[in-house]
């Protein structure tokens, strides 16, 4: 998005696929699933993929805390310095990676990002995670998998299957960041770097 | 766009925030079990140093060494420079080994801006310190140091030093940090004082964006935070200042001076101190000295800026002045 | 004998003339001029002025001849409408015997494109501490009347004065680089506000300027006449016309980089610019040009200096100081002087023939366009426009500050004692 104009244009193409009480419902489910796949989910640290996945990680921790009456711990990896594109592009400005107090060694990871498209940012979290220490196991939770793998890699957790082709474009937008919940499915325009 | 650091006064206000921000993300990999990034791998980089400085070298090579960077490390010491090699076949001989990037420290004022624009070679340039001109790095991580703690460490995040008073003392002619610090705060929005007795302030100095004075007294309450530098004891002998007894009586820091000024202000140096001479024991070993911090906060600096310059296919920090042919 | 007519050409600027020379003297000056017989230049508008002469060049023979020789600095000189060069003693060995400047003389006589007036060191190895064989270099076939430690200062209050005093018997002249030592140790650039930025060592007006001061002093105080190389300052301007004022007989040059670069392009760091005395600020510039114009200076001087390519592609503190300047001298001249209104070709002539012959005796240069004077001649397209290019330099070094830009002003024949040196731009 190069401009508040493209910004507009393309809110006004693309056909929401999920709202605000479609994706409030879908990460209801994802809690559930989590916490009986983990087993009450006792050892779960939640880390989401900056900047969405951090949000819907929060969110499912709500939503986890609400079911076990247990403090969730919740943090950010930012995977930037970790990308096998980083030099394809100016280097971008890093985001925070947060690890919760007392670590991730033994624990079960669940990485949270909002869209799972080629793999190759999950890949470039498991890399980091790596240097951060050795967790029990790591799961995957995203809100939209729209396929189109290039790495084997699946997701544990999905919000919605979306079936795409690669001329469309899929948009995640939460509250705290872009003002109102939505997932949007758009045609590919000019700049590819409009692509999620 | 430019892809070299020559000089603090080439940084545009968001070339510098974005600087202290990356760095203090790079501070965090400190606190990891494994502190390293893959982000430099593959990438060499040559530690190219005509003048001795085994804290900033040091320093580079850590940073080079936490991105994953292949480095060289060459001084001049023993090396062919000392049997009359030229700077331009030191650099071409590096270079024709692969090197993507070089930290130059020179004596000479300039060598690092002329390294980077005269097509001698291709390679990034990182200026280490030239003479009497620049050290960039430095002042970077002065200022990050200031931001840490005159706004803290997360508040800090995305704000640059408006308002702070920042007081530089010493051998302000002689020295690159001087300068570099000037231009950095001016451009991040600090109010600098220069303090020196006036043999130590250079003509032309009236040009510079901050204040002179020759009064340490006066300006100590004023201050948020006071850099010492190092004043060598040479300079005595080219009749800066009388004695050592003198200038330390007039220009140095001891603990009665620390306790004119106000709570929260800090006391800087960028080292190697010289104890009894700009700074008294007392100031050096108190908790408001941040020497040990500027050394840590080095390492983070020097890595955001390696990242900013060589982590992607082109710079991310835009350059006004030293403009390529 | 050969008759060469130079036909229309604007002698010192004025109307279009014919100049018939036969052999080695100008045989007369007017309209239509018969041209039978003669060889026939088209002058075309172009200015003629009276060959020009340097009374400050370094041609760096004996000692450094990868720079220059007596062979291709006379040639630049020749391409730059130079008919007699002034050299400057800081060969190696120094010219401070009879020797070695009957040598430079002799050089300059054998390849015949430019009279070479060898000048003569004022102190033995240009160390200021004892007087060379000044009498001896004067009587010698160089007949040398110009003594310059140049490069250095005779800062010795004493050997100066007793150098100015000494001299007076042959009517010699001291002619001082005016440059305090201690003032400018480690010194790099002109002290000031971009020196404070740069971080590199200033040097101060004052250190030119003290010397000046002394110096007029001493030259009223012994009677003698001193000259001041390459004037640098506003403040030394200043200096050398309150003591023109008060009858002290002494003379400056101006460089024509002085005339027209300022500090500012030592940003750059390319040593090119590295220069002494170094480049000044525009109020110095603007001083200099008006005390060009005034008189107060009263000659233009190029201070050529080549140095070899590798002397220069370095970084600034290990660079050589100096620039190459016979082949752009009187382009920079057109430019600062003439195309600003502060001179006319007359004042040129002048600045650049006449007073400099004057100050170092050199006979048969300087001498009026006119019948029965010796046909040392210069003519100037004064409509050219180009760009410097230091690949066409007869100079066997290029480090001009003046690469890429554009000079007005291009010298297109050279003619020593009738003999042509210069034609169509191309040596002969």
């Amino acid at each position: 998005m190069d401009t508040e104009h493209d910004k507009q244009q393309y809110e006004a193409d693309a056909r929401p696929v999920l709202e605000a009480p479609d994706i409030a419902r879908v990460l209801t489910r994802i809690a559930h699933e989590i916490v009986e796949r983990a087993k009450g989910a006792d050892d779960v640290v939640l880390l989401g993929i900056p900047t969405r996945g951090v949000f819907l990680a929060r969110r499912l921790a709500d939503k986890l805390e609400e079911i076990t009456a247990r403090k969730i711990p919740v943090g950010s990896l930012d995977i930037t310095m970790y990308r096998d594109d980083l030099r394809m592009h100016p280097p971008r400005a890093l985001a925070r990676t947060e690890i919760p107090g007392d670590g991730i060694d033994g624990r079960l990871v669940v990485l949270v990002d909002d869209v799972l498209f080629s793999g190759r940012t999950i890949r470039a979290a498991l890399d980091a995670l790596n240097d951060i220490g050795r967790p029990r196991a790591v799961q995957l939770a995203v809100l939209v998998d729209r396929g189109h793998r290039e790495l084997p890699i699946r997701a544990d957790y999905v919000g919605k299957n979306l079936p795409t082709s690669l001329r469309e474009t899929v948009k995640v937008q939460l509250a705290e960041e872009d003002g109102r919940d939505t997932v949007l499915l758009g045609a590919k325009r000019t700049s590819p770097d409009a692509q999620q | 766009m430019q892809r070299h650091l020559i000089s603090a006064a080439d940084l545009t206000r968001d070339d510098a925030v974005l600087i202290l921000d990356t760095a203090e993300e790079m501070a965090r990999v400190a606190d990891r079990p494994i502190k390293k990034l893959p982000t430099l791998r593959g990438r060499t980089v040559v530690n190219l140093f005509f003048e001795d400085s085994t804290r900033t070298r040091i320093s580079f090579e850590a940073a080079e060494k936490r991105l994953s960077a292949d480095v060289i490390n060459f001084t001049a010491k023993g090396s062919s420079v000392s049997k009359g090699e030229s700077l331009k076949d030191t650099a071409q001989t590096l270079e024709a080994m692969g090197v993507d990037a070089v930290v130059i420290r020179h004596g000479a004022s300039g060598a690092p801006y002329r390294l980077a624009t005269s097509g001698w070679i291709d390679a990034a340039v990182i200026n280490a310190g030239d003479g009497t001109h620049q050290h960039p790095t430095q002042a970077l991580l002065d200022a990050f140091t200031m931001r840490r703690r005159l706004v803290g460490r997360d508040a800090g995040i995305g704000h640059d030093l408006s308002g702070k008073r920042i007081t530089i003392v010493g051998d302000i002619l002689h020295s690159r940090v001087a300068r570099s610090n000037v231009d950095l705060l001016h451009t991040l929005g600090a109010e600098v004082t220069l303090v020196a007795p006036p043999t130590l302030v250079p003509v032309g100095v009236e040009s510079w964006p901050c204040e002179i004075s020759y009064d340490l007294d006066s300006t100590l309450s004023k201050s948020d935070a006071v850099m010492m530098l190092r004043v060598q004891r040479e300079r005595m002998n080219a009749a800066f200042f009388p004695t050592e007894r003198e200038y330390s009586r007039r220009y140095g820091l001891d603990g009665d001076r620390m306790a004119k000024m106000p709570e929260h202000a800090i006391v800087m140096h960028p080292g190697p101190m010289v104890r009894g001479m700009e700074i008294t024991a007392e100031v050096a070993d108190s908790d408001r000295c941040t020497v040990v911090e500027q050394v840590a906060n080095g390492v983070s600096i020097r890595m955001a800026v390696l990242y900013l310059l060589l982590g992607g296919n082109e710079p991310a920090v835009t350059h006004t002045r030293t403009e390529e042919k | 004998m050969s008759k060469i007519l130079i036909r229309g050409a604007k002698v010192l600027g004025g109307e279009p003339q014919d100049v018939l020379i036969d052999g080695a003297v100008i045989e007369a000056v007017g309209t239509g001029l018969p041209d039978e017989g003669a060889e026939v230049v088209e002058a075309d508008g172009k200015v003629l002025l009276p060959g020009l002469v340097d009374l400050h060049t370094h041609l760096r023979e004996p000692g450094r001849e990868d720079s220059e020789t007596v062979l291709t600095g006379t040639r630049a000189a020749a391409s730059g409408g130079y008919t007699a060069v002034f050299a400057m003693a800081n060969t190696f060995p120094v010219a401070d015997t009879a020797g070695v400047v009957e040598q430079v003389y002799r050089l300059g006589q054998e390849h015949g494109y430019c009279d070479v007036q060898p000048i003569g060191a004022v102190t033995v190895g240009l160390e200021g501490k004892k007087l060379a064989e000044l009498g001896a270099m004067h009587e010698s076939a160089a007949g040398v009347t110009v003594f310059s430690d140049d490069g250095k200062c005779v800062d010795d209050a004493v050997i100066m004065r007793r150098a100015l005093e000494y001299v007076k018997a042959f009517g010699g002249v001291v002619a001082q680089h005016a440059q305090e030592p201690r003032l400018t140790e480690g010194a790099q650039m002109n002290e000031g506000v971009v020196s404070a930025e740069l971080g590199l060592g200033g040097w101060p007006a004052v250190a030119e300027e003290s010397i000046i001061a002394r110096d007029v002093l001493l030259a009223e105080h012994v009677g003698s006449r001193v000259h001041i190389c390459h004037l640098s300052t506003a403040g030394s301007v200043e200096i050398v016309r309150w003591a023109k004022s008060r009858g002290i007989d002494v003379t400056a040059e101006v460089t024509p980089h002085h005339l027209l670069l300022t500090d500012e392009l030592v940003r750059s760091y390319n040593p090119v610019f590295k220069v002494n005395p170094p480049l000044r600020t525009e109020r110095d510039v603007t001083a200099l040009r008006e005390a060009l114009a005034d008189g107060t200076i009263d000659i233009v001087a190029t201070d050529h200096a080549p140095h070899p390519h590798e002397d220069k592609d370095c970084e600034w503190a290990a660079a050589a100081m100096g620039m190459v300047g016979l082949e752009t001298a009187l382009s920079v001249v057109q430019q600062t002087m003439v195309e600003t209104g502060l001179l006319d070709w007359a004042g040129v002539a002048d600045r650049m023939s006449f007073k400099p012959a004057r100050i170092g005796r050199a006979a048969g240069h300087g001498r009026p366009v006119s019948a029965g004077e010796p046909a040392n001649l210069t003519l100037v397209d004064t409509a050219y426009r180009g760009a410097v290019d230091p690949a066409g330099f007869a100079s066997r070094s290029r480090n001009t500050p003046y690469e890429g830009r554009e000079l007005p002003g291009r010298v297109t024949h050279t003619w020593l004692r009738g003999k042509a040196t210069l034609v169509d731009g191309k040596l002969a």
